[in-house]
């Protein structure tokens, strides 16, 4: 599993961060695009873009094809539910807990035999 | 909401008194969400939750302990800590998540809503975020709040 972990910790951090979820964003609107295209429309410079999108390159949310001077990149939308599920998960635990105080809540208010 | 925070509610039949009991008092965290908690319900306090192999912990090998500090403590509406952060160290919004439970009276008995943000900051911290995603380990479940939202709307216009 560690291997796993280390993945979705990579995949986690490379979604939370709201100017990749930008990137990411206009990347989706555009089909491909290249840094340069994309700081374009983003209020950050293309060298920022370009560490933004090396960032989702390596954890596989986008891929890039040389072309020429450039690299062109696209979204890998099967990714993309990796990095819901990490999240999804972290919900569910929540909604475990809930559920288990709301197990307790209620017994605790059956014993005091006053309805609430 | 930001995307890397959760939101969950549940309606639950008991007063709000009785459900801030359960999320307050330390031998009553341990039966909802760690094995063990060392934690006073008064803001500031720090203390520490426990998770034991085998227990809610699941299949760890070893202790779990993490740091968690009340940040809010308002009898029968608001309750929150900051958890996650190094031992040792001060809870900021750079090193912990933020846990947000808000109390509100209904007819059939207390709505009880939880707001968990700053998973990011979490997932920095690599012992953590390891700890951290081992917790949530089991159970994957398709339905959640906004960051699936977004997904799914954008892989609509991926496909497009």
């Amino acid at each position: 599993m560690a291997t796993a972990v280390a993945e979705d910790d990579a995949l986690w951090a490379a979604v939370a961060d709201p100017t990749r979820r930008r990137v990411l964003d206009a990347l989706l609107e555009r089909g491909e695009a290249t840094s340069t295209t994309l700081a374009e429309g983003l209020p950050v410079t293309r060298q920022a873009v370009a560490k933004h999108l090396a960032v989702l390159d390596r954890v596989g949310l986008v891929a890039g094809r040389r072309r020429g001077r450039e690299v062109r990149y696209a979204v890998r939308p099967e990714r993309l539910d990796d990095a819901a599920e990490a999240m999804a998960r972290v919900a569910a635990e929540w909604d475990r807990r809930l559920a288990r105080i709301k197990r307790l809540a209620e017994s605790v208010q059956a014993e005091t035999g006053i309805n609430p | 909401m930001a995307a890397d925070s959760i939101e969950r509610e549940i309606l639950i039949e008991a007063s709000p008194e009785v459900v801030w009991g359960v999320i307050t008092e330390p031998a009553q965290i341990s039966r909802w969400l760690s094995d063990e908690a060392e934690v006073e319900g008064r803001v500031g306090a720090d203390g520490t939750l426990t998770w034991r192999p085998g227990g809610r912990g699941g299949d760890k090998e070893f202790d779990a302990i993490v740091a968690i500090r009340v940040v809010e403590a308002e009898p029968f509406r608001r309750f929150s800590f900051r958890w996650n952060h190094p031992e040792g160290a001060g809870p900021d919004q750079s090193n912990s998540a933020l846990v947000e439970f808000s109390l509100s009276e209904e007819a059939d008995g207390t709505r009880l809503r939880v707001v968990e943000s700053g998973i990011d900051a979490v997932a920095h911290g690599e012992e953590g975020k390891a700890r951290y995603l081992e917790d949530h380990e089991q159970g994957w479940e398709r339905h959640l709040g906004e960051m699936q939202g977004y997904v799914a709307s954008k892989q609509r216009g991926a496909t497009r």
